[in-house]
């Protein structure tokens, strides 16, 4: 085992460990977890030479100032963040995404904000000495499984890095271009016929303002009300990721990657899986519209998506 | 049988089996749970990432980049749905502290039935519960189904914080809270019993969809001297 680790200085809001997700355990009750925005989570992994399923550090709004002990590291950060670098001699480095830096022994990084979004992703090379649980790395702080003991980081907490292959010095960048409108394409949810026509026209038509009451669970929308003619239950029943839920009060809610598993509210819509990274990243206090797409504009988007992250990712070969 | 099949979203399928809730509906969507499972853990489909079962739906989410609705539709269609295999009959006791301190709700529930405590935990340990599925958080397990008397609506205003162990009911049904959790379901007792164990990689929930559960009940003495 590497002696190498960050020493937490300040935790930040929301520090855990993230990779692709753990999946195969929705029918014992455990959400998918992982990385809410994929993108920049496998772009992190990639700016330092990774697999792109290496486990990151993800954080949210304020993020953690991390001091390296006994090592040495090539890491990155991306998402649009404001960070420094608190070189050894005091200097302090402003920090820019989206390429890789050399931290040496003692030196810290300072993850001070996120602008306009609510993650970001600090990538190590070589990744953490953690180990998966259920196929991955993970914290599930709703069921405390995985890394930390499925806890977010706190100041004692120590995060263990694997020996860095520092041979690989080369410089690593990528011009990433934020997509920055709040037009989340939705397709129509098995419960879509349990609202009035109103409703239906409200959804789609009108704006919905993000609330504070949003974290990896979910998110809740408020607007206008969208009015239930049928039932506001159902019988229980399985989630998905990007499902969006319209409980009694007639506010939508959004399924996010801690989502619990079953749910008895009916599903107005599910954003299509090419937007679920960018719905993670929409900061309360922000307006989104809804789009009608059918499933195969819905998977035809998604291939523009993949083809995307792609771009990005061989950007850096 | 499945009644219909159709999208949850661009990476999910819906397999509705009705929407009546009883034993017969709900162990065919779990023989379906397992026929489909089994294929996936002999790596026989790709791109499947889960497969939830309900009271009355089966839900399968994939990966888009793998595989995509047409494909696990059809696999859905021409699966041979073997009703043998891995029919949960496990019979699983479960101890229960009906103390004051734990059943938060009996006053509003003996309004309600117009029966007393005794008679309510009476008629609630009288029964075999059936387990229809498990999740919303990680190893809760939805038991039915309870007797008619004691059946009651979900609080008006849930609680902030349903405490660890916490075994509630509502309408027709009885559950565990795993965790400590948000809730709206009337609270009788609490277990010291693990009902989920995330060391134990095998098996983490204790009560699976098709299980058999017999509550019964302990002192206080003995629910604070629990040892497993």
């Amino acid at each position: 085992m590497s002696n190498t680790y960050f020493e937490i200085l300040r935790p930040g809001v929301n520090t855990t460990i993230q990779d692709k997700g753990r999946n195969h355990m929705y029918h014992v009750g455990i959400a998918v977890s992982g990385a809410i925005d994929q993108r920049n989570y496998k772009l992190s992994n990639k700016l330092v030479d990774n697999d792109l399923g290496e486990a990151v550090i993800e954080f949210a709004y304020q993020g953690p100032l991390l001091k390296l002990k006994n090592g040495k590291i090539n890491f990155s950060v991306t998402g649009d963040i404001f960070f420094k670098i608190i070189r050894k001699n005091s200097s302090v480095e402003e920090g820019i995404c989206y390429k890789n830096y050399i931290l040496d022994d003692d030196e810290q990084i300072d993850i001070i904000s996120t602008k306009n979004t609510v993650y970001g992703y600090l990538s190590v090379n070589g990744g953490f000495e953690l180990e998966k649980v259920w196929n991955s790395y993970s914290t599930n702080t709703k069921a405390n499984v995985g890394s930390n003991n499925g806890k977010k980081y706190s100041l004692e907490d120590k995060i263990f890095i694997k020996n860095s292959d520092l041979q690989i010095n080369k410089e690593k960048k990528i011009s990433y271009n934020k997509i920055s409108d709040n037009i989340i394409r939705v397709i129509k949810g098995t419960n879509f016929d349990f609202f009035s026509s109103e409703a239906k026209n409200i959804f789609f038509k009108h704006e919905f303002s993000i609330t504070k009451l949003g974290d990896r669970m979910g998110i809740r929308l408020n607007g206008h009300k969208l009015e239930n003619i049928v039932s506001t239950n159902i019988k229980s029943e399985g989630l998905v990721r990007g499902a969006i839920q319209v409980p009694a009060d007639g506010n939508p809610i959004i399924m996010l990657s801690d989502h619990g598993t079953i749910g008895g509210y009916p599903k107005i819509g599910v954003v299509i899986s090419a937007d679920l990274d960018r719905v993670g990243q929409i900061t309360p206090g922000s307006i989104i519209n809804f789009k009608e797409v059918s499933l195969e504009e819905a998977q035809n988007i998604f291939k523009a998506y993949t083809d995307e992250t792609n771009k990005y990712l061989n950007e850096c070969n | 049988m499945i009644k219909n099949i159709s999208n949850l979203g661009d990476a999910a399928v819906y397999c509705d089996f009705g929407s009546e809730v009883n034993e017969k509906i709900n162990l065919s969507v779990i023989s379906y749970f397992n026929s489909l499972s089994k294929l996936v853990e002999e790596h026989k489909i790709d791109g499947i990432n889960n497969i939830t079962p309900s009271y009355n739906k089966l839900i399968i989410s994939f990966d888009l980049s793998i595989t995509n609705y047409s494909k696990i539709k059809k696999i859905i269609l021409d699966l041979n749905v073997d009703k043998k295999i891995n029919i949960n009959n496990k019979k699983i006791k479960i101890p229960v502290c009906c103390d004051d301190e734990f059943g938060l709700d009996f006053n509003r529930l003996s309004d309600k039935t117009k029966l007393s405590k005794e008679e309510i935990i009476e008629a609630y340990l009288n029964e075999e519960y059936f387990c229809y599925m498990t999740g919303f958080i990680a190893g809760m397990p939805f038991l039915g189904d309870i007797n008619k008397d004691i059946r009651c609506d979900r609080l008006e205003t849930p609680r902030v914080k349903v405490p660890k162990g916490s075994v509630g009911i509502t309408e027709q049904f009885a559950n565990i809270y795993t965790f400590e959790s948000p809730g709206g379901w009337n609270i009788i007792g609490n277990t010291p019993h693990k009902v989920f164990d995330p060391s134990n990689f095998k098996e983490p929930a204790l009560i699976k969809p098709g299980d058999k559960v017999n509550f019964y009940q302990i002192s206080k003495e003995e629910y604070l001297n629990w040892n497993e």
